[in-house]
């Protein structure tokens, strides 16, 4: 459903996109991962037919980001970044103005108005101005009109970025939703997100392709090992001894943790994750300890980030010798 | 050979069809934008109070000093070339927005992701503003009809000014969207639009400051020298071309600026 091939965008002399080549298949949900200004929405605006890419192909069902730009631009739905919609419009005449410009009449138009309005939970502010609405409404302003004439492809730009947690679950909710149905490509630099949500996950760092995968196994690959969080009540080194006694744990850290007093923070490393931690609870208690914590520390994106530019920085230090010694 | 032009102009009308929902749908959003904001009816109202007052002390000039005289001449002509100078200061403020404050919310960004094409966007807005520039120009029909009641004259002269005025009013159109195209500032936009309109009406005022050559170039090039027919009743060809190609260069300018995001920054 989306093509790119060998894409590069740059504005003068810098270059926000270089040499980026993926696919996303009918019906999938890939994220797109990366710092602020790693080159996302560059690469969104390219597939939005906002501008053409400076160098390489985009082709977005078939049509051509560049030359086929209006047809293409039937078969889309943007959500952009910063969620900017008319703010002396009402909900509902905006609605019924982005299908109005996309040719939805009739009876379509009524019922789409309607199933939008339903879905994204809009009842309540069909008829108030769009500037007083709160974020939250009008990010789910934003998804209605991009979703208002079914598009084939859905091209989200940061969805949950400065939304409450509760409207940040019911974005995700209806975002898994259209899986099967929608290709989606969304961008977004929190990691849980894309494990929630997508099916696939291309991370980009200075508009580079640094890895591409299922979020599971990207995690998984610079991991390696599980750090397990353990709190106890008891005295630390005697902890830390037994620990290191368990099976499978390869190596235990003491922090000087911010528990209450008479209780002790370390973190485990192993290979394995749940057995460990049911051997490390079972040792614990077993030594007459109190458990007040077990809990596997999750791989944050900063992390994840840092590991994964690390290696490729390493993969390209190899490759140097070869190439950067003539005589 | 005659149906040549006839069959491309069939062509390019079936063409345009296929898409006049979108330009309705923009042209409508641009028409309704203006009515819900108070800028247009704080310009309609400057611009009526500004225009009466002209009307009212023009009219008691001609009673006083050219009473019996060409009313046309020593009255008619005299307001249109006022009313000029209302609208060339009123104009700008209604174009300032257009793009400048699409641009500054960013909206143009999710515009131009809907499939639109520049030039319907264009379209749209220039026709919205035109409408307006309508409707306010129709609130001065009133002093015609007024002065009709007291004492008739010939319609025919007034209405070639009226058209006059009409294209003045759309070429401030297209040179203050090509403006508003350069800007996030809707200031800035309105500022420059003044100032380059200015700079059309005062190209010529001086004789002596230019060249005989070079003054003859400059009364072509000035706007207002091509608005001075329409004032004395006559609608000539030359300057009918003149306003259209005024509006035609400024909007061939804005829909390059447009484009031009394919080959700029960022917006």
């Amino acid at each position: 459903m989306i093509e790119i091939e060998h894409l590069s965008k740059s504005f003068g002399s810098t270059h926000a996109v270089r040499d980026v080549s993926f696919t996303v298949p009918k019906g999938e949900i890939i994220g797109l991962l990366g710092p602020n200004g790693s080159g996302k929405t560059t690469i969104m605006r390219v597939l939005t037919g906002f501008f053409p890419p400076t160098c390489g192909r985009a082709r977005v069902a078939g049509f051509d980001a560049a030359e086929q730009s209006l047809a293409l631009r039937q078969k889309i739905g943007y959500l952009p970044e910063s969620v900017v919609l008319y703010p002396d419009m009402r909900v509902r005449r905006f609605l019924e103005f982005c299908a109005d410009v996309r040719g939805i009449n009739g009876a379509r138009k009524r019922q789409r108005l309607e199933v939008m309005i339903h879905d994204c939970g809009l009842h309540e502010v069909a008829d108030r101005l769009i500037g007083t609405l709160s974020k939250g409404y009008r990010q789910r302003v934003g998804l209605a009109q991009a979703l208002l004439h079914e598009p084939e492809v859905l091209i989200l730009d940061e969805p949950t970025v400065g939304l409450d947690p509760r409207q940040i679950v019911d974005i995700r909710d209806r975002i898994r939703a259209l899986r099967g149905s929608t290709t989606v490509l969304l961008s977004t630099h929190i990691l849980p997100e894309v494990s929630m949500t997508c099916t696939g996950v291309i991370i980009i760092d200075r508009g580079r392709i640094v890895a591409e995968d299922t979020a599971e196994a990207l995690t998984r690959r610079v991991q390696g090992a599980e750090r397990t969080l353990v709190r106890v009540e008891g005295p630390a080194e005697a902890v830390s001894s037994v620990l290191n006694g368990v099976a499978g744990v390869a190596r235990v850290e003491l922090t000087n943790g911010t528990g209450s007093a008479g209780t002790c923070e370390l973190i485990t490393h192993s290979t394995a994750g749940e057995p460990v931690r049911r051997a490390i609870a079972a040792a614990i208690v077993g030594h007459g300890w109190g458990l007040v914590e077990v809990r596997p520390l999750a791989l944050s994106l900063e992390d994840l980030f840092v590991r994964l530019v690390a290696e490729e920085e390493i993969q390209n230090e190899n490759e140097k010798p070869g190439t950067g010694n003539p005589k | 050979m005659a149906g040549f032009p006839f069959c491309i102009s069939c062509f390019l009308f079936l063409n345009s069809l296929e898409s006049h929902v979108t330009f309705l749908a923009l042209f409508r959003k641009e028409l309704v934008s203006y009515f819900v904001s108070p800028l247009f009816y704080v310009v309609t109202a400057v611009f009526l109070c500004l225009s009466g007052y002209y009307f009212y002390t023009d009219l008691i000039f001609f009673v006083t000093f050219g009473f019996g005289m060409n009313i046309l001449e020593n009255f008619w002509q005299l307001l249109l070339v006022d009313l000029r100078l209302v609208m060339l200061l009123s104009m700008p403020l209604l174009t300032m927005r257009l793009f400048a404050e699409e641009k500054k919310l960013g909206t143009i960004e999710l515009l131009l992701t809907y499939p639109v094409r520049d030039g319907e966007l264009l379209l749209a807005k220039f026709s919205a503003c035109a409408v307006v520039c309508a409707i306010m120009l129709a609130g001065t029909l009133l002093y015609p009809i007024y002065v009709h009641t007291l004492q008739p004259f010939p319609w025919l002269p007034l209405i070639a000014g009226y058209l006059g005025l009409f294209l003045l009013g759309l070429s401030f159109i297209a040179c203050g969207v090509f403006v508003s195209s350069l800007t996030e500032s809707q200031v800035v936009a309105g500022m420059a639009t003044i100032g380059i309109l200015l700079l059309f009406w005062i190209l010529s005022w001086n004789e002596a400051a230019t060249s005989p050559e070079l003054l003859r170039v400059l009364i072509r090039v000035s706007m207002f020298d091509h608005f001075q027919n329409f004032a004395h009743g006559v609608i000539d060809a030359q300057d009918v071309a003149y306003f259209l190609f005024f509006v035609g260069f400024f909007s061939f300018l804005t829909l390059r600026v447009l484009e031009s995001r394919k080959w700029r920054g960022r917006r």
